[in-house]
C-alpha cells in the first residue's frame, strides 16, 4: 500500500463551522447554552410551581365555592396553630419518619456491610439485584401485600399469635400517649424505603480503602475495635446520606398511612384538603418544607452530601 | 472551606430566588379573584335550538367529554349511546365531589354525574349552564320526587337531569346483630368497639345529625346539612366518641376494601351503599348480612347530570343528558349500581322484575326520611340566617374528629 501523507484542505467557511468555532472560543457562553433548557426548566417548573404554592398559603378562599380568592392573610396559619389536630399529625409524622429511618438504618447496615465487605462478587450482584428488585413492584401491589400480611388473619398475626403478642389489627400501638407510634404503619415504611438505606450505605463501606482496615489491624485493634473507630465513622455519613431519602420518603406519603393505618399524617391532610382549601393545604405544605431543610444543613453538617 | 462556602451561598441564593419569583408571581396575580355569577341563560353557545338541530349538531361534533363516578359511563350503554347519535363517550373519573368541582373548572369538560355535595358549588362557580327540558324529552318521565329539589334547581332553574338515587344503609354482620335490628344505635353507643366501618368524608357528619335529630329533639335538627354552632358541635361530639370504635374508613376509592373486612370479621357494622351490599352477596361464599334503612331515617345521594357553560360539544351533551335518562339505559345504569333509577318507565325495562320496589324507586314516602347529600352552607334556609356551619367548617372539624 502506498499512502502518500498529505496536508487537510483548510476547513472551508461556513455558518454551521463559524458557529463551533465561536462557540469553542466562548466556552463560557456554550456551557450555558447548553444548560439553557434544563436550568429554565427547574427554574420555571419546579421552582416555580413551589414559588406558587408557597405564595398560595397566604390567600383566601371564598366559604361556598372554594375559589381562591387573591387576598393577603394569615388565616391558613393561625388555623394551622390554633388547632391542636394538626401539631399532632405533624409530631406523629416526623416521629414516625424518625422511627423508620431507625429501623432501616439498623436492618441496612448488615446487609450493606455483608454486601460489601465479605460477599464474593458473585454473592453480591445476586444481592445487588435482590435489593433492587421490590422496586420494580408496582406500590398498591406491596401496600396490598402489607394490609393481607398485617390483617387480623394475616401471616404476621398468625406467626405471633402463640407467642402471646399480638393481635396487631389496626391499632397495634407501641409506647403511650404522645410517644406512640403504629405498628403496623412503622413495619410497613421501613419495608418500603429499605433499599434507599442500603444503597448508599453499601456505597459508602465499598469505598472504605482497605488499607485502613489493615493498617488498624497492624497497630493492634481487634476486628470489633476496628469497626467501632475505624469503619463506623467513615460509613456514617453514608447512613445520614441514606436517611435524608427514608426521612423525606416517609415523611412525603400520603397513601400508606390512609391504607395501612387509617391516621392522618402531612400527606394525608393536604390530599385531602388541595382542592377544597388549597392555601390551608399549602400552608401545611410548608411543615415538611421546613422540617426536611433543617434536617439537609445537620446532614450537610454530618458530611452527607459527599455520599450522593 | 472555600468549597464549602460557595455550597452555602448556593443554598441562601436558591432559596432567594423562590422568594423572588413568589413576589414576581404575587405581581401577575392581579385582582382576578371574583368569580363570575351563574347565568340565567340556557343556551350553550353552539346548542341547536330544536331536537333536529341538535341531533344535525352532534354529528360535526362526534364527541363527548365527561366527568364520571367511576362506571357512570359503561361500555354496555355508552356504545348503544355513539351507535344513536355519533357522539363517541370520552370518560374520566373523579375522585371525589372536591375533585369533580375542580375538573369542572378547567372547562375541558362537557358534562358531569354530579352529587349534591357537588351542584350548587359548581352552579355558584357559573360552571354549568341551566338545562332546557323542552330539549331533553325523557325529562318528562323523571319521577317528581327528584325535579325542584334544592340540590339541582336555583331560584326555580333546573340545572341538570336527574340520574338516579340511593341510601346510605346501615350493614351488620348477621352473626353479630339479630337480623331484625333497624337502628343506627349501634354505630353510635360504644358497643362494637373496634369492628366499624365508617364512611371517611366530611360529608358524614350528616349521618351524626341525623342519629341526633331522631334521639336529641331539644337540639332542635331539622336539615342534617344545616346546622348551625350548636347543633354542629353535638355532632362533632358524637363523632370524636365514635373515632376509637372504627375499625377501619372506606370511601369511594376504597369501597371494595370494605367487602374485605367484613368477609374477614375485621369490621362487622358499619354504614354502606348498596353497591357493597351487592358485592358482598356476590362473594362466594357470600357474606351473610343484612342492610337496611333505620327508623332514624338516614343520608342518601341523589346524582344529576349537568352540563358545563364552557361545553365545547353541548349538543352531544344534551343528547346524553336525555339518553342516560331515557328508560333502556337508566334501567342499566341502575341494575349495575344497586340504585333507584330517575325514570319511571326504567321500572319495566330492568332484568330483575323487582328492581324498583327493591330500591323503592315509586315508593316517595320512603324517601321521605332520606336526606340527600347536600353542600352545607352560611345561609341556614330558614329563619336562622347565616349562621350555619359551611362546608369549609365541616372539613376542618372533619380532620379534627379523625385526630
Amino acid at each position: 500500500m502506498n499512502s502518500v501523507p498529505h496536508a487537510e484542505p483548510p476547513p472551508r467557511s461556513n455558518p454551521g463551522r463559524r458557529l463551533s468555532s465561536f462557540f469553542h472560543r466562548h466556552d463560557r457562553l456554550r456551557l450555558g447554552t447548553l444548560l439553557a433548557a434544563p436550568v429554565a426548566w427547574l427554574v420555571v417548573v419546579y421552582l416555580g410551581s413551589l414559588a406558587l404554592l408557597l405564595m398560595a398559603a397566604f390567600w383566601d378562599t371564598e366559604p361556598f365555592t372554594n375559589d381562591i380568592v387573591r387576598r393577603w392573610n394569615l388565616d391558613s396559619f393561625r388555623q394551622l396553630w390554633e388547632q391542636d389536630v394538626y401539631r399532632d399529625v405533624a409530631w406523629r409524622t416526623i416521629k414516625m419518619a424518625g422511627l423508620v429511618t431507625l429501623a432501616d438504618a439498623v436492618i441496612a447496615f448488615p446487609i450493606a456491610y455483608y454486601m460489601a465487605r465479605v460477599a464474593s462478587p458473585r454473592t453480591r450482584n445476586l444481592l445487588v439485584v435482590a435489593v433492587l428488585t421490590p422496586l420494580w413492584a408496582s406500590y398498591l401491589v406491596k401496600a396490598f401485600a402489607w394490609r393481607t400480611m398485617l390483617g387480623e388473619q394475616g401471616f404476621i398475626n398468625w406467626l405471633l399469635d402463640p407467642l402471646g403478642l399480638g393481635p396487631p389489627g389496626d391499632d397495634w400501638h407501641v409506647g403511650s400517649g404522645w410517644y406512640s407510634w403504629d405498628v403496623d404503619l412503622w413495619l410497613t415504611f421501613a419495608y418500603f424505603w429499605l433499599p434507599f438505606m442500603i444503597l448508599p450505605i453499601y456505597a459508602g463501606l465499598e469505598r472504605i480503602p482497605s488499607s485502613l482496615l489493615e493498617a488498624s489491624g497492624d497497630l493492634g485493634a481487634r476486628a470489633v475495635r476496628t469497626f467501632f473507630r475505624v469503619t463506623l465513622p467513615l460509613a456514617f455519613p453514608a447512613v445520614v446520606a441514606g436517611s435524608i431519602f427514608t426521612f423525606s420518603l416517609t415523611l412525603g406519603d400520603y397513601i400508606l398511612p390512609r391504607f395501612i393505618a387509617d391516621q392522618q399524617f402531612v400527606g394525608t391532610v393536604i390530599y385531602e384538603r388541595r382542592s377544597s382549601a388549597l392555601p390551608f393545604a399549602a400552608a401545611f405544605a410548608m411543615v415538611p418544607i421546613l422540617v426536611m431543610t433543617a434536617y439537609l444543613f445537620v446532614a450537610k453538617r454530618l458530611g452527607a452530601f459527599k455520599e450522593l | 472551606m472555600k468549597h464549602v462556602r460557595r455550597k452555602r451561598i448556593s443554598l441562601a441564593s436558591a432559596a432567594a430566588f423562590v422568594g423572588a419569583l413568589a413576589f414576581l408571581a404575587a405581581g401577575c396575580g392581579g385582582d382576578d379573584g371574583g368569580s363570575s355569577s351563574a347565568s340565567e341563560d340556557w343556551q350553550v353557545s353552539g346548542l341547536g335550538s330544536t331536537l333536529d338541530e341538535i341531533q344535525a349538531n352532534a354529528k360535526n361534533e362526534g364527541q363527548v367529554n365527561l366527568v364520571i363516578w367511576a362506571g357512570y359511563a359503561d361500555k354496555s350503554w355508552a356504545d348503544e349511546f355513539t351507535k344513536q347519535t355519533g357522539c363517541k363517550v370520552n370518560t374520566k373519573d373523579g375522585a371525589s365531589s372536591d375533585d369533580m368541582v375542580d375538573q369542572m373548572a378547567t372547562g375541558e369538560y362537557d358534562g358531569v354525574s354530579a352529587s349534591g355535595d357537588a351542584t350548587l358549588r359548581l352552579i355558584a362557580k357559573g360552571d354549568v349552564a341551566p338545562v332546557n327540558f323542552d330539549l331533553t324529552p325523557n325529562y318528562a318521565d323523571v319521577f317528581e320526587g327528584l325535579k325542584d329539589q334544592p340540590y339541582n334547581t336555583v331560584d326555580g332553574v333546573g340545572y341538570g337531569v336527574p340520574h338516579g338515587r340511593g341510601p346510605n344503609y346501615l350493614v351488620f354482620r348477621n352473626d353479630i346483630l339479630p337480623e331484625d335490628t333497624n337502628s343506627w344505635a349501634p354505630i353510635w353507643d360504644g358497643s362494637q368497639a373496634g369492628k366499624l366501618s365508617i364512611f371517611n368524608n366530611p360529608i358524614f357528619i350528616a349521618d351524626a345529625a341525623v342519629y341526633l335529630k331522631a334521639t336529641q329533639s331539644d337540639l332542635g335538627i331539622d336539615d342534617p346539612y344545616e346546622l348551625d354552632e350548636d347543633q354542629f358541635n353535638a355532632a362533632v361530639d358524637l363523632l370524636k366518641k365514635q373515632r376509637p370504635d372504627i375499625g377501619k374508613y372506606w370511601d369511594g376509592e376504597t369501597y371494595a376494601d370494605q367487602v374485605t373486612t367484613f368477609k374477614s370479621g375485621e369490621t362487622t357494622v358499619g354504614t354502606t351503599w348498596p353497591y357493597q351490599v351487592n358485592l358482598m352477596a356476590a362473594e362466594k361464599p357470600p357474606v351473610s348480612v343484612t342492610a337496611n334503612k333505620p327508623t332514624e331515617g338516614t343520608t342518601g345521594w341523589s346524582d344529576t347530570w349537568m352540563i358545563s357553560s364552557k361545553a365545547k360539544n353541548p349538543n352531544c351533551m344534551y343528547l346524553w343528558m336525555d339518553y342516560i335518562i331515557s328508560p333502556e339505559a337508566n334501567a342499566k345504569v341502575a341494575e349495575y349500581f344497586g340504585e333507584a333509577p330517575s325514570n319511571e318507565k326504567a321500572c319495566d325495562l330492568t332484568s330483575d322484575a323487582n328492581h324498583c320496589d327493591t330500591y323503592h324507586a315509586k315508593d316517595e314516602d320512603w324517601w321521605k326520611d332520606v336526606y340527600y347529600w347536600s353542600t352545607p352552607q352560611a345561609d341556614c334556609g330558614d329563619d336562622r340566617g347565616e349562621v350555619c356551619k359551611t362546608y369549609e367548617d365541616w372539613q376542618a372539624a372533619w380532620a379534627e374528629i379523625k385526630g
